[in-house]
């Protein structure tokens, strides 16, 4: 994974709650057996008509919102399936950081495993920061997360908190299968705990 | 660490698996049973080759298809969409490169992953069982703590059987009394998630309780826990009972004599203690919840059959009447229409929401003797192949094809556009599936959520109907 230290970029206004992950890429474009090539179908019913062709509407069709690498969304971001397809499409488009009021369990989750940070901040400051944004290319946003801050365009520093061991892994860019299994001889006495203490206990040993 | 304070039924499930607990409270949680489908497994099995891992317990882990497979085909042949075949094909490569067991889609027992853990007696109370599957919520019916994950967690189970994870919130949702006549599981869950919202359990594990919960039965149970995520929730659980383990016993993968005596004696502990607390708790009257369908592109934006299309207009909030707004252009509907003169074209009884024997008995009902309206399409998809020769055995195929309805194989269809069953842009349709989300079921569709009984209620009469006007 790579690291996330600080990051420096365009940040895209989408003022929208509950962004579902079907938005962010729909089922038909999960058949995929890669992580990477999504980008282009990121919120491909938003993006795109119906021939196919880029809404001129939609914000990321737009300059210099194409070059975006932070999304500023509204409450409940990322809610829906767990499809890793989307914080994926995010990243291949190149968006690292997403903010909003706050996201749904497991699309938050699956974000730190890709590099993107996602930073729950509240409303009030999510519209501040979409008006920001609105301002276009010159409105650069930066998201440290070293000191856990999202320095406006003015100046202005936010604080936002984020989960130390989270953290940790994701300044370091650290794989969490790899610290996991510093773990393994308390998994293994784990697992003869359970043998012993509940012999009922079925397996799976044919199909 | 002995536990004096009364705890409630996700805590002693979470504090049984906790292997380990980081100094910021993070814990490396034991997973005992982990589910695998094709479309979140590929890049899973992909890392673990490149790490040069294996994983670690097979014996803890079953795989099966379901999401692309179509219903419709003779299944010893290949499915002939490429992608979709070469997902399925990934799948059956990789269990058999890392000895994983697998169900097989021309075995009986193949079906959707969350009616056929419960069915198989894979899924069981008290486990942690993970997928990479949001609506692994389903198996916290049987008492589990269940959840879904992403495909990076997927990889994190195969190599280390384990989570990192902190403790969610608790929330207990209470439905006390009993539902009225045509009041279905699908019902009060559909009651509750638009009472409390999409992002009413963000954080929380939810246990539902209360006399309506027990009363009903263990597909009833899994109706309910399956949309626990819809409501946002971590998941979902049911503290086992008679009921469960009556449904549980003889199961194929369950406990066996001695040991299901044994099992059965741990089960029981598991429901929280008195005193208890949670975070949260909601309390709703069975009987005041009327058959409910979604009129909207979310799961909360839901009502009882016999109201009307709400008015953006009424919405204070920007925000929120913006998304109104759209919901209804989206659907397409008009402020203040009734929501039975809504006229469907595709009518979709299946999804591990709603696909199990009961769910086809229910329908059926509806459906024996009428027929399908003209210019529905009407499918019946069971969720799993036991299911569908248990249909037919009872002769509830017959019912469906003279009535005019597809019968179906087992996956998940119509659920989710990824199969060759969709809808198409406009078309209108009734479905027992969990979502509702704009292009959900195919671009453009527009998708009501219901019963089971309610969609063949829609079926054989063209619109969204009042089931208890019918029967
Ligand atoms: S039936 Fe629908 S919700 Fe259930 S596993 Fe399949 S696609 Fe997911």
């Amino acid at each position: 994974m790579q690291a996330f230290t600080t990051l420096t970029g365009v940040a895209a206004p989408l003022p929208l709650a509950n962004v579902d992950t079907d938005k962010i890429i729909p089922a038909r474009f999960l058949k995929t057996i890669k992580r990477s090539g999504l980008g282009v179908h990121l919120f491909d019913t938003l993006r795109y008509d119906a021939d196919g062709k880029e809404r001129a509407d939609f914000v990321l069709n737009t300059e210099p919102y194409r070059h975006a690498e932070i999304l500023i969304a509204h409450e409940n971001f990322g809610c829906g399936s767990s499809r890793e397809h989307a914080p994926w499409a995010l990243l291949d488009f190149g968006i690292r950081c997403v903010i909003a009021p706050d996201f749904a369990d497991i699309f938050h989750t699956n974000c730190f495993k890709n590099g993107i940070l996602p930073v729950a901040l509240p409303r009030e400051i999510c519209d501040l920061l979409i008006e920001d944004a609105k301002m276009g290319g010159n409105a650069r946003v930066t998201v440290d997360l070293a000191r856990e801050v999202v320095v406006r365009p003015n100046g202005e520093e936010i604080p936002f908190k984020i989960d130390p061991f989270r953290k940790h892994l994701m300044l370091n860019g650290l794989d969490d299968i790899g610290q996991t299994l510093q773990h393994a001889p308390a998994i293994d006495t784990f697992e003869g705990r359970e043998k012993s203490e509940k012999p009922w206990m079925p397996e799976i040993t044919s199909v | 660490m002995p536990d004096t304070k009364p705890r409630t039924m996700f805590d002693k499930v979470w504090d049984a698996h906790v292997v380990e607990q980081l100094p910021d409270g993070t814990c490396v949680l034991y997973i005992d049973r982990h589910l695998v489908h094709e479309v979140t497994s590929p890049q899973a099995f992909e890392g673990l080759r490149m790490a040069g891992r294996k994983v670690r317990r097979p014996e803890g882990t079953i795989a099966v298809v379901d999401h692309n497979i179509p219903t419709n085909i003779d299944r010893t042949k290949p499915i002939t969409e490429e992608e979709s075949r070469i997902q399925c094909e990934t799948l059956e490569a990789n269990v058999a490169a890392f000895g994983v067991p697998y169900i097989p889609v021309t075995d009986i027992r193949q079906g959707i992953v969350h009616v056929i853990g419960p069915e198989q007696g894979l899924s069981l109370p008290g486990f942690t069982i993970v997928c990479g599957d949001s609506h692994t919520s389903t198996h916290g019916a049987m008492g589990a703590l269940a959840f879904g994950i992403g495909t990076s967690e997927v990889e994190h189970v195969l190599a280390t059987q384990t989570l990192l994870q902190k403790p969610a919130k608790n929330m207990l949702v209470r439905v006390d009394g009993t539902p009225g006549p045509g009041v279905t599981a699908k019902d009060i869950v559909l009651a509750i998630i638009g009472k409390i919202g999409t992002a009413g359990g963000t954080g929380h594990v939810i246990e539902f309780a209360g006399e309506a919960i027990r009363g009903l039965d263990m597909a009833g149970r899994l109706t309910v826990c399956n949309r626990s995520i819809e409501a946002g929730a971590r998941a979902g659980m049911i503290a086992p009972d008679d009921t469960t383990f009556a449904y549980i016993k003889g199961r194929p993968y369950a406990p066996k004599g001695e040991a299901f005596d044994q099992a059965v004696a741990y089960w029981r502990g598991l429901a929280a203690d008195e005193g208890a607390q949670y975070d949260k708790i909601v309390v709703l009257d069975a009987a005041e919840i009327a058959p409910q369908v979604t009129w909207g592109t979310n799961p909360e934006a839901v009502l009882p059959i016999t109201g009307v299309v709400p008015n953006p207009a009424d919405e204070a909030d920007e925000g929120k009447r913006a998304q109104l707004q759209r919901m209804v252009e989206y659907m397409g509907l008009t402020p203040g229409q009734k929501l039975t003169d809504l006229k469907v074209d595709v009518v979709f009884i299946g999804s591990c929401t709603n696909s199990r024997i009961e769910d086809m008995r229910a329908a059926a009902a509806v459906a024996k003797g009428r027929k399908v309206a003209a210019g529905v399409q009407a499918l019946v998809v069971p969720g799993s192949g036991l299911v569908k020769k248990q249909a037919e055995d009872e002769g509830l195929d017959v019912i469906f094809r003279d009535a005019g309805f597809e019968w179906r194989d087992a996956g998940c269809s119509m659920c989710l556009g990824m199969n060759p069953d969709k809808l198409t842009t406009g078309q209108r349709s009734a479905s027992t599936s969990n979502r509702n989300f704009e292009g959900r079921q195919g671009p453009g569709g527009r998708t009501h959520l219901c019963s089971p009984a309610m969609a063949a209620a829609a079926a054989v009469t063209g619109h969204l109907a009042d089931v208890r006007e019918i029967v």
